[in-house]
């Protein structure tokens, strides 16, 4: 049964005069998915820029207790932009009109549907950079980003997106619209509801406009190359080098599944027979760079590193990089569904993680490859699985429930960075407890009484259980 | 039509859209998604419909036509792609599923049997004259497009074209190109060249020219007499027993003789021939004979810069050229380089890479004339970025993409300040051949 009657269609058509109201069956199809599991059809799709109809349309919405589902792009691999209850999805990404770069108050401001990547390319044409750098930036958009609170390889040294916004605009899900923060970086009238909104993965409201933080851009860059006949040792040697006083800009791991993945993939020259490798990015001033440079390469050595490498010149640089980028393509090759995960640990608890995950990787017999964010405790394991061998599938779900609760038993979390959108809402309670989760649905009632915006994620519905078969 | 989902699956090679993970990677260089701003109009988007029909989501195939029918077919959605999914192979399989079910009236029927089945790939019918040939495929074409339905937009705007089309050779002329050409000074290769449908009877002067600069660069060129169509818009609108008949029709010409290369001018059909072994590959007799005719088939460009470049070049003085790459040139045989090379070898021009050159110009086959609105949105975008080069020639490795360009300066009245070229047009220029 549709939740948007022919009589609601006649007076969304009345308030979408400069979009696009899309009902054909094609399209709601092409809006059904995402990056992650499950399609769902929603009944009606909007594409407007126009914010006064926005909000027309989110008080007809609440009125008839319509769902409403922002998105993006749809790269969510928690399953953020699914309408899994139907109603209407807003199509943010057309509203890509404003990047403005303010180089005396090192801020941008922008529309929600910019590509992050546009954001990157603006800034440093300035000499500046926007820290945050999840991989899928040239895809994703900016408004997704802050819904998701996406992070990537820097966050280690620059944090997440929520590190670097200091306003919003957005629509409630009563029709208002309100301003939260503003354009200075020491702001600290009232509850911080900017962070709340971050993260909040389009259920407190759609933003429609966000003020970003921008910094210099490091002068230069360097980078390691580190490889272990140990998983374990591999990671010691990221807690011991971030212990240091050394502080690197990136540091990921690549064990020795992703390492033949990739070789299989693209032939780079990288050591199969090692258990893992990790690479590392410095970045700052010329002079300071070349002596701690030489500091991380002294330090994984006495922690057990084989070999380091350090590549002669950025051309290099740039395959070993390249090698880390194409994780991800190359292990779907070994079979078609990948399962990313994207559990966290406090960094000292890495060594720690690195053993668990061996050990469901056994006692469930499946293919598990760990790579990632490793320098901030974002080990990414990803499952290579089939889907459609349902007896896999079952392993599947207790090993990345298992994969959680080693997570949250070690201090840590169930997301560094995906959000927790459809996968991850039957553990929210293991992780916060059942007084921290119900305060944060009590939030939710109070800014969305009828439960209209993006229903259905973050909170889990009663006996809801991860279903990947 | 009654089918159990399990033979629908294979008809449609959904295993192969279980490959996609929805990243949308692909999202940023499709030129239909950027141009008409929908996930429908998206590489992913048209994988995911063809996805719910191989799940039974979709029952009605007829939902998938227009998404499919505005797709370029450029693939370089297929480049961008990190797990290697095969889009060609998926949206050849699913027009020819859609095609399959078409109930199109009986005159559309004969008349699009006999457009893509008699008129391209016979040599009479387009030695008539190039110009008229044109016109009657047009006209035929617009005819088809009225009466079938089965595309969106019905092309009115034939005039245009006409204007851009270039002076047909006449039929003497024709009659009196040579058949073998032997190399200028030493020879390094035997090549076979494929002389294409519409490269023979509207741009037979460039066929001529190929000819000279493949001597010129030291090859002995044959031309091999009853080659055909290479099947490419055929394969392309669903046809695929079309097309693998055109397929062995030339394997078994080019098999005759014995040449180091099988050389094409035209990135589309050069695709085309790069794929007759993917083609064939299920067919016991031809597999193997395919696979080695799609070995030997090479561009232009890769023989002219094999044999070290063309000799003797004069001095272009600064002239600012641009080069329009064509997708199947590109996506497909990947042949990126060369024309490049070839290009910056010719002394003091001064070229410049546009902003986004590996977007589709909307040419792809017949994709303008049977979806000209849309074809004309995609071809703004394109011109908006050539313009900004400020270049006075645009080069290109493709008939089509030739014809688009040349419409596009027309559009932008530029013809006074740019002019679009074939590659070997502008190589034959600066090498003092006519
Ligand atoms: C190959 C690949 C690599 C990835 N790598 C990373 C990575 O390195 N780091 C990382 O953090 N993530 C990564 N992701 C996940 C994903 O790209 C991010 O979560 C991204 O932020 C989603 O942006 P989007 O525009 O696609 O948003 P969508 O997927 O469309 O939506 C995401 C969420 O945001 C909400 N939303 C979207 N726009 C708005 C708005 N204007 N107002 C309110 N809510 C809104 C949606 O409702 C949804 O809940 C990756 C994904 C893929 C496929
Ligand atoms: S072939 Fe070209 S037009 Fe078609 S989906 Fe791929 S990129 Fe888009
Ligand atoms: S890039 Fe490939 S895997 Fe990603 S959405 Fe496009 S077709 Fe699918």
């Amino acid at each position: 049964m549709k939740v948007v009657t022919n009589r609601h269609i006649e007076e969304i058509k009345a308030i979408v005069k400069t979009g696009r109201v899309l009902i054909d069956e094609s399209d709601r199809f092409s809006y059904s998915f995402d990056g992650s599991f499950g399609t769902y059809l929603p009944d009606i799709v909007i594409q407007t820029k126009n914010v006064d109809e926005l909000v027309s349309l989110v008080k007809l919405a609440n009125r008839e207790r319509i769902p409403i589902y922002p998105r993006g792009q749809a790269t969510s691999l928690s399953g953020g932009p699914l309408p899994v209850k139907g109603g209407m999805v807003l199509d943010l990404s057309v509203m890509n009109d404003l990047l403005e770069i303010h180089e005396e108050d090192l801020i941008a401001i922008v529309s929600p549907g910019v590509l992050t990547a546009e954001i990157h390319r603006a800034a440093e044409q300035k000499g500046l950079m926007y820290p945050p750098d999840p991989s899928s930036s040239h895809v994703s958009t900016i408004g997704g980003n802050l819904a998701e609170n996406s992070g990537g390889p820097r966050g280690l040294k620059y944090g997440v997106t929520k590190d670097s916004v200091i306003g919003l605009e957005i629509i409630t899900p009563e029709g208002e619209i309100i301003k939260t923060g503003g354009k200075t970086v020491k702001n600290v009238t009232g509850y911080d509801l900017t962070k709340l909104i971050v993260g909040s993965e389009g259920t407190l409201g759609i933003i429609t406009k966000a003020v970003l933080r921008l910094i210099p851009k490091p002068q230069a860059t360097g980078t390691i190359m580190a490889i272990f006949d140990s998983l374990v040792d591999a990671g010691s040697a990221i807690s011991k080098i971030l212990s240091s006083g050394i502080f690197p800009s990136k540091m990921e791991l690549m064990d020795q599944a992703s390492l033949v993945a990739v070789e299989k993939f693209e032939p780079l020259g990288l050591p199969t027979d090692a258990a893992a490798l990790i690479l590392i990015e410095l970045d700052g001033h010329p002079l300071s760079l070349r002596e701690e440079m030489e500091q991380a390469a002294a330090l994984c050595r006495t922690v057990g590193a084989r070999e380091v490498r350090i590549p002669k010149d950025k051309a290099e640089e740039a395959e070993l990089w390249k090698a880390r980028k194409l994780v991800s393509p190359a292990i779907v090759r070994i079979k078609p569904t990948k399962i990313s995960e994207d559990a966290t640990v406090p960094r000292s608890k890495i060594p720690e993680m690195c053993e668990r995950l061996l050990k469901i990787r056994d006692k469930y017999g499946i293919h598990l490859v760990v790579f990632g964010h490793a320098g901030d405790g974002n080990l990414h394991p990803n499952i290579i699985c089939d889907k459609t061998d349902q007896e896999e599938m079952l392993r599947v779900e207790q090993a990345v429930a298992e994969i959680f609760t080693a997570a949250v038993e070690l201090g840590g979390t169930l997301s560094g960075e995906h959000g927790i959108g459809t996968m991850k809402a039957p553990f929210m309670e293991m992780e916060l407890g059942v007084v921290g989760l119900d305060m944060m649905k009590r939030i939710k009632k109070v800014w969305d009484p009828n439960n209209i915006m993006n229903p259905g994620k973050i909170f889990p519905e009663p006996g809801q259980k991860l279903e990947l078969s | 039509m009654t089918v159990s989902l399990k033979d629908l699956r294979e008809e449609l090679q959904y295993d192969k859209t279980k490959n996609c993970v929805q990243c949308g990677y692909c999202l940023p260089v499709c030129p239909t998604y950027a141009t008409f701003g929908k996930e429908t109009h998206s590489p992913r988007g048209r994988i995911n419909l063809v996805k719910m029909v191989g799940e039974g989501k979709i029952t009605d195939l007829s939902i998938l036509e227009e998404p499919l029918n505005l797709c370029l077919g450029c693939r370089a959605c297929e480049t961008a792609c990190p797990t290697g999914v095969e889009y060609g192979s998926i949206l050849e399989a699913a027009r020819a599923a859609i095609v399959k079910r078409k109930r199109f009236s009986f005159p559309a029927r004969l008349l699009r049997k006999a457009m893509l089945n008699k008129v391209v790939p016979s040599k009479k019918w387009m030695n008539v004259t190039g110009h008229s040939i044109w016109l009657y495929k047009k006209s035929g074409l617009q005819k088809l497009a009225r009466t079938s339905g089965i595309v969106e937009k019905v092309p009115y705007n034939l005039g245009t074209f006409e204007s851009v089309i270039p002076t047909p050779v006449s039929p003497i002329e024709r009659s009196q190109a040579p058949t073998e050409v032997k190399a200028k000074h030493k020879v390094k290769y035997t090549v076979a060249f494929f002389t294409g449908c519409i490269m023979d009877s509207m741009f037979h002067r460039i066929n001529q020219l190929s000819i000279k600069l493949l001597s010129e660069a030291g090859c002995n060129v044959v031309v091999v007499p009853k080659q055909t169509c290479c099947g490419a818009l055929q394969a392309h609108a669903g046809e695929m027993d079309e097309a693998r008949h055109l397929a062995k029709q030339n394997i078994l010409a080019f098999e005759q003789i014995n040449a180091d290369f099988i050389v094409n001018n035209a990135g589309g059909c050069g695709a085309q021939l790069y794929e007759y072994g993917h083609l064939l590959s299920n067919d016991k007799v031809w597999a193997e004979r395919a696979a080695n005719f799609s070995a030997k088939s090479r561009d232009i460009s890769q023989i002219l810069v094999a044999c070290g470049g063309l000799p003797d070049m004069q001095p272009r003085h600064g002239e600012r050229v641009t080069y329009q790459r064509s997708c199947h040139m590109t996506n497909v045989q990947k042949v990126t380089q060369e024309p490049l090379e070839l290009l910056k070898s010719i002394p003091g021009i001064h070229f410049i890479e546009m902003n986004q050159a590996d977007m589709c110009c909307g040419s792809a086959g017949i994709y303008n004339i049977v979806n000209y609105d849309a074809s004309m949105q995609i071809l703004d975008e394109k011109m908006k970025h050539t313009k900004a080069t400020n270049a006075a020639v645009i080069i290109t490795t493709n008939p089509g993409c030739l014809i688009q360009m040349k419409l596009g300066i027309e559009r932008e009245e530029l013809s006074h300040s740019m002019r679009a070229l074939h590659l070997v047009e502008y190589l034959a220029e600066a090498s003092g051949i006519s």
